[in-house]
């Protein structure tokens, strides 16, 4: 059975096939905490709906009970950004709640208020359990106690992961000046930087770069030894100042890759923002202090101006599509407009690294939201380790979790507080870009679109605790590992149901998507997945299973063929004229 | 690849013109040169050429190219260049009849001049004075060609030039087209065309009525077109038409396919007009009766002319359409993807794809769930009637959906339906605009969206649909070249003595053999289609009642109440129902879908899918796409190297070949049995397989050379896309920076 509530990711009422089963599936450690009758749901699509409501530590659980077939809503409370009462009652003593999500939908309940005031409604109830640290609760990831087969906190081991990279080697080493987050507090404890830069000197650099966010090697070409080294913005300020240090471990960068004589520093901001930090003490390197490294700016904005792209783009597209003006409403969001400047910003990194053989520096302000995303797409670009199910999640592991991310500030789980500035969707963004490689190389990527959505879905579930936190340290803090699931652990341990079947692993083929919006794609199946018309007739997860067995029971044949025709040969090897000279290659599988 | 403008180190080609004439240069430093030619068809003849021309590529804006010398004959515009040919990675996909650098006459869109950096459309006046520095090359098709004239001798110059504006744009005959001077020698490859049932004998009517178990009646009286020369030569009508004389050719119900209940969809086109008013109500009334008589005495009317773009509307919005694909460099690429979304809307072209879908689901619906006569209508007949009823056909057929029903449906409705082809497409660069219009290219634009939501339903794929469109414009096959049946019959009749070798012959577009070789023929087929299993083979089932059907849906969302003027419901008093029948004549504004179609959708949409059965499009904004394959695939900013859905295609089509190889072994070891033969050729695509696909860019296989190099396009003046100017912009990036959660 599944252990995941989420499993009707593409529907937003979900069909109960047979009425019985249209119980509440309880996790492990969930539990009923109040429930409702004669609640209506305001369907967007299909109009109002009568059911109950059933309230977990875990979920909402809707269940109609005027309609044939069965259906009903299941989120976790973890989706919820906002709960609110609407109006007053009515006379008929009707209240109307809004519940705004962070999945791109907004879902409306009327209720009938309890006659006795001392009563809690269900959606008080639902408030309370929806943000538990707003009401100092702990999140459902630290009662979630399922087990599964696999580990998924072991996935990551930063170490295994630069060896694999030939790590460290005779230019770069391992430093542990960082072990107990001392150096910088959001970086992790393993940090890659060239052998002639002390720990000392790192020290004082870390003084100089924002957050003490010092330049780290990320990732090292095989053959050129060009590396993607990333940082935060170097506190420049409005007088210039300079470090040498700072100088010196850049050369350094430069100096241990000897194929090139310069370096490209990516600042992934508009350069007007860039200069505008400089009246905070920030800013970016200049010509004069760094000699042979060349700055560009990637034009990439503010995560407030990502924030209200995605919120246009969620009037454009819930709950109803205005048809004829639809291209100019979605053109009006921005959100393409955004997603090609980071893809094209990843494109001019991979680009420096695999034709100019040019090591480079990314950074932003400080370095944990543009950052992440244009290091960790070049790397999708460049090496094709990170296309597969466990390198990807590798990648996440490394470069947004270990180089701290602010994942609890950016989603704000169990935080009522919906207002709050420091929320922005940089990672779902990030998967979008993602999406769009895989729509632009459907046969490079080992994972399918399900993965993706399932990864975004418990982004917010906080069902496991791989989302938690704002950095490496305050993972270890909160003992998350110990205390909670990683959803690893439950992805791998069902991985048929994210492969994807026409994948052909190229080994060392660099990919380079096409960044023009006429190649990009609104993600429809995310995006507009609760409308009902919008959704595929066929689930596409469900294709491709369909597919995969296609091609077991093909390759099932091809050997038994084989078998027979080697069987055949070897009774009467005189006899050859029949037997197919040719071999037929056999269907590789991906599992 | 010579560059212009650098110094010319490596150049032997002047950089200039004015002092030495290329002759000289050629005697002076070059062996003389074998001339080169082209390789001609049969009945294909040289009328000029000039050397060197400098032919730009298209990928960027250095102003590179090759050169090479440039050729009108009366087939095409081609260009060779001085250059060995350079080994292509892959031939798989050649057309026989013209190659990368060939331009069918009939395909050449537009031509500019540029005459000291402005760029002027080229028309007929502007000939005769000046040549210009360079020429520019739309095609229908979307390549865009640009030469350089500067190189070669003025009077060379000049002559092409003349020579090329002349023969594609000023005004010719029919018997100029080169069909009627090519001697192509008729394949024995003729499977396919024979296959096609073309609807130009009786049978294939008969046939196709027994098909649909339509009960109607064939005409034949109109074999010599003396009923009339608009109609087609054979055609069928509802039973209770009398007197076939009185129409005078005009307001004829034609019968265009019959739903298994029945009830049967007919198109017409206005009935005469010179008639006094009362005639006129009465021919409708006659017409619209007769096609109610055909089955419970039903029946909804609809005139196209009211509710869809008429064909000016289709032709200026292609016109506009068309041009964000006509890319001549990357500075313009790169500009006009900054307002790319809003630029498609204004427009209209995938509106009006949208309303063509709707209103054929608007019919669908009535054929499908109220069983119900449709009778549609337009003034001349044969244009938005063809695109609808073909539409129809194709969602509820699944017949129609195979390559072999699509092409016999495109006969039937198109060809033979008289579909005025010749004067639709342009053929003969009339100055007279108002005929022109691409609604056969709107027809494949609608078949399109459906292959593109419904994969695996089609035998046929979008390579299939691209071909077809851009094989429209090559001036060689019977298909396309005339207005009615009668113009055709006419012309080939006068023609076919001419030529000397008997019968004119002119191959129909079917006979894919003249332009692609069968292993090219492979890339036609869908791998992704879902062949029907063998044992329900019962495609049609008459008699199911329809109602048990309905029984099947949930019940919950598909109660729609009884339509005004549903016509079944009320068969008591034949005079009550014809005064109903007037009221049930569609309102609507094409813009906003009504509740119910949408409502037919929804139900639809909640049975499991059937690829054989009924097929609905979404229509939904962001279900309606471009077809990316035909407009984006000579644009190299938008190649994708190794992606694009090349790699999945490939991938299933190693797969399928593998099977059909298994299956192959399987037959020769049951070699007692007969071995059936697959109507299908055998995929052969272990040509292409993964060392190069890895390589193919996602424009295969139509532009295989065009990008060779393994590099990534940057985008250039990103900043001009993304002026965010509010407040949020310059916001700090952390608004509260010390948020304490530790």
């Amino acid at each position: 059975d599944r252990s995941s509530g989420t499993r009707v990711s593409d529907t937003e009422l979900r069909v109960y096939k047979d009425p019985s089963k249209g119980e509440l599936p309880l996790l492990p450690e969930e539990h009923v905490q109040d429930s409702a009758k004669d609640v209506t749901y305001i369907c967007p699509f299909i109009g109002p709906v009568r059911g109950s409501l059933s309230v977990t530590n875990y979920r909402l659980f809707f269940r109609c009970t005027d309609r044939e077939p069965v259906f009903g809503l299941d989120l976790p409370l973890g989706v919820l950004s906002r709960v609110e009462k609407i109006g007053a009652a009515t006379s008929r003593g009707d209240v109307s709640y809004g519940l705004a999500c962070k999945d791109m939908r907004n879902l409306r309940f009327v209720h009938k208020e309890p006659e006795d005031s001392l009563k809690k409604s269900v959606f008080e109830v639902l408030m309370k359990f929806a943000f538990p640290v707003s009401n100092n609760m702990s999140l459902f990831a630290f009662e979630y106690k399922q087990v599964f087969p696999e580990n998924g906190w072991k996935v990551y081991d930063p170490l295994a992961e630069y060896k694999r990279q030939g790590l460290p080697n005779e230019s770069w080493r391992i430093s542990k000046v960082n072990d107990h987050y001392e150096l910088c507090d959001s970086y992790p404890a393993a940090l890659v930087v060239p052998v002639t830069i002390t720990d000392e000197e790192l020290r004082r650099v870390s003084s100089f770069r924002a957050k003490g966010r010092i330049p780290v090697l990320s990732w090292i070409h095989p053959e050129s030894q060009a590396a993607v080294v990333r940082a935060s913005q170097p506190m420049v300020g409005q007088n210039g100042r300079r470090c040498k240090e700072d100088e010196k471990l850049l050369q350094a960068i430069m100096d241990a890759n000897a194929q090139s004589h310069k370096m490209f520093i990516f600042d992934a901001r508009p350069s007007v923002n860039a200069a505008a930090n400089k009246m905070k003490g920030g800013g970016y390197e200049s010509e004069d202090a760094y000699q042979n490294a060349e700055l560009v700016f990637l034009d990439i904005h503010n995560i407030h101006v990502m924030r209200e792209s995605l919120r246009k783009l969620k009037e454009v597209v819930y709950p109803n599509i205005e048809d004829s003006h639809w291209l100019s409403n979605l053109e009006s969001t921005h959100w393409l407009e955004h997603i090609k400047l980071i893809l094209a910003g990843a494109l001019r990194i991979a680009d420096k690294v695999e034709s100019g053989k040019t090591s480079v520096v990314v950074h932003c302000s400080d370095g944990w939201d543009r950052t992440p995303q244009l290091t960790s797409l070049a790397l999708i670009m460049l090496d094709s380790h990170y296309r597969t199910i466990r390198g990807f999640q590798i990648l996440l592991e490394k470069e947004w979790l270990s180089f701290g991310h602010r994942f609890q500030q950016r989603v704000g789980h169990g935080d009522k507080n919906h207002t709050d500035a420091d929320r922005s969707p940089i990672f779902l963004q990030f998967i979008d870009c993602v999406w769009q490689m895989t729509r632009q190389f459907p046969a490079a990527f080992e994972f399918n679109e399900y993965f993706l959505i399932t990864i975004l879905d418990h982004l917010y579930s906080c069902l496991f605790g791989t989302f938690l936190c704002n950095s490496e340290q305050q993972r270890l803090k909160e003992e998350v590992p110990k205390h909670t699931v990683s959803l690893w652990s439950f992805v791998n341990s069902q991985l048929e149901e994210f492969v994807n079947p026409l994948y052909v692993g190229y080994p060392s083929h660099v990919l380079f998507p096409t960044v023009g919006i006429r190649h990009l794609q609104l993600w429809v199946t995310y995006y507009i997945r609760w409308n009902p018309r919008m959704r595929p007739q066929e689930p596409v997860h469900q294709r491709y299973k369909e597919l995969l067995a296609k091609r077991a029971e093909l390759q099932k044949r091809v050997e038994e063929l084989q078998r027979e025709a080697a069987n055949r040969t070897a009774s009467s090897s005189s006899e050859r004229a029949g037997s197919p000279t040719r071999s037929i290659t056999p269907v590789q599988t991906f599992v | 690849m010579l560059s212009l403008g650098s110094g010319g180190a490596k150049s032997t080609k002047p950089s200039f013109v004015s002092y030495v004439t290329p002759e000289e240069i050629k005697s002076e430093k070059d062996p003389p040169k074998q001339e080169k030619h082209p390789d001609l068809l049969p009945g294909e003849v040289e009328f000029c050429s000039a050397n060197p021309i400098l032919k730009y590529t298209q990928d960027d804006l250095s102003q590179r190219g090759v050169f090479g010398t440039l050729f009108c004959t009366n087939f095409r515009v081609t260009f060779i260049s001085d250059e060995k040919p350079q080994e292509k990675t892959d031939k798989t996909f050649k057309n026989k009849l013209y190659g990368e650098n060939d331009i069918p006459l009939m395909c050449v869109d537009h031509i500019y001049g540029v005459y000291d950096e402005k760029r002027k459309l080229i028309t007929g006046g502007l000939v005769k004075n000046k040549y210009p520095s360079k020429m520019i090359i739309h095609c229908k098709d979307l390549r865009v060609f640009q030469f350089s004239l500067t190189f070669s001798k003025e009077e060379d110059a000049k002559k092409i030039f003349q020579g090329i504006a002349h023969h594609c744009l000023e005004e010719k005959s029919l018997k100029c087209v080169f069909a009627f001077s090519y001697m192509g020698t008729p394949s024995p490859e003729m499977q396919w065309k024979q296959e096609t049932v073309m609807f130009d004998s009786p049978e294939d009517w008969t046939q196709e009525m027994k098909r649909t178990k339509a009960n109607c009646r064939l005409v034949t009286e109109n074999e010599n077109f003396e009923l009339s020369q608009r109609l087609p030569k054979y055609f069928v009508i509802p039973l209770t038409i009398g007197d076939l004389f009185s129409y005078q050719g005009k307001g004829l119900p034609i019968w265009c396919w019959s739903h298994y209940s029945g009830c049967a969809l007919f198109k017409a086109s206005f009935p005469p007009v010179t008639q006094e008013d009362g005639d006129f109500q009465k021919h409708l009334d006659t017409m619209i009766n007769a096609v109610a008589h055909n089955h419970l005495y039903s029946v909804k009317t609809e005139d196209l002319s009211e509710s869809l773009p008429n064909i000016q509307d289709i032709q200026q919005s292609y016109n506009k359409f068309k041009q964000f694909f006509l890319i001549e460099n990357s500075t313009d690429f790169w500009l006009s993807d900054v307002k790319w979304f809003s630029s498609l809307e204004s427009s209209g072209w995938l509106d009006i794809i949208r309303q063509c879908l709707q209103k054929a689901v608007e019919v669908v619906e009535c054929l499908e769930k109220d069983n119900t006569n449709v009778l549609i209508t337009e003034e001349e007949g044969t244009d938005l009637c063809c695109v609808i009823s073909s539409l129809a056909q194709i969602m509820l057929d699944p017949y129609y959906r195979t390559l072999m029903g699509f092409q016999s449906l495109v006969q039937k409705e198109w060809v033979a339906g008289c579909h005025a082809f010749l004067d639709r497409c342009n053929h003969l660069h009339q100055k007279d605009k108002e005929y022109h219009s691409p609604v056969f290219l709107l027809f494949l634009e609608c078949v399109w969206q459906l292959v593109h939501q419904h994969s695996p339903a089609f035998q046929f794929s979008e390579t299939y649909l691209t071909v077809l469109s851009d094989s429209v414009h090559v001036p060689v096959f019977s298909t396309f070249l005339f207005n009615s049946s009668h113009h055709r019959e006419s012309v080939m009749k006068a023609e076919s003595p001419l030529a000397q070798s008997g019968p004119l012959s002119c191959p129909t577009v079917w006979d894919w053999s003249v332009q692609f070789d069968s292993k090219a023929q492979n890339f036609f087929f869908n791998p992704l289609y879902l062949e029907k299993v063998k044992h329900d083979r019962a495609v049609r089932k008459p008699h199911k009642p329809k109602h048990q059907r309905n029984l099947s849906l949930p019940s919950t969302a598909f109660k729609t109440p009884p339509k005004k003027g549903f016509f079944k419901d009320e068969t008591d008093s034949l005079k009550k129902m014809l005064r109903v029948k007037r009221l049930s004549r569609w309102r609507g504004s094409p813009d906003a879908p009504t509740a119910t179609t949408r409502e037919f959708f929804e139900s639809w949409q909640h049975r499991p899918l059937d690829y054989h059965g009924l097929l609905l499009p979404c229509l939904d904004g962001p279900a309606v796409h471009i077809w990316m394959q035909r407009y984006l695939r000579w644009i190299p900013e938008v190649y994708i190297l190794g992606g694009g859905s090349v790699a999945v295609m490939t991938k299933l089509m190693e797969l399928l070949s593998q099977v059909q190889d298994l299956k192959r072994v399987l037959e020769q070891r049951d070699s007692s049995q007969a071995a059936k033969l697959d109507h299908r050729p055998y995929f052969q695509h272990r040509l292409l397989s993964f060392d190069s696909s890895g390589r193919l860019s996602s424009s295969f296989p139509f532009a295989y050379t065009c990008y060779r190099s393994f590099k990534p396009i940057i985008p250039t003046g990103l900043m001009q896309s993304l002026m965010v100017t509010d407040s949020l912009a310059s916001q700090e990036d952390e608004a509260s920076s010390v948020v304490s959660f530790v």
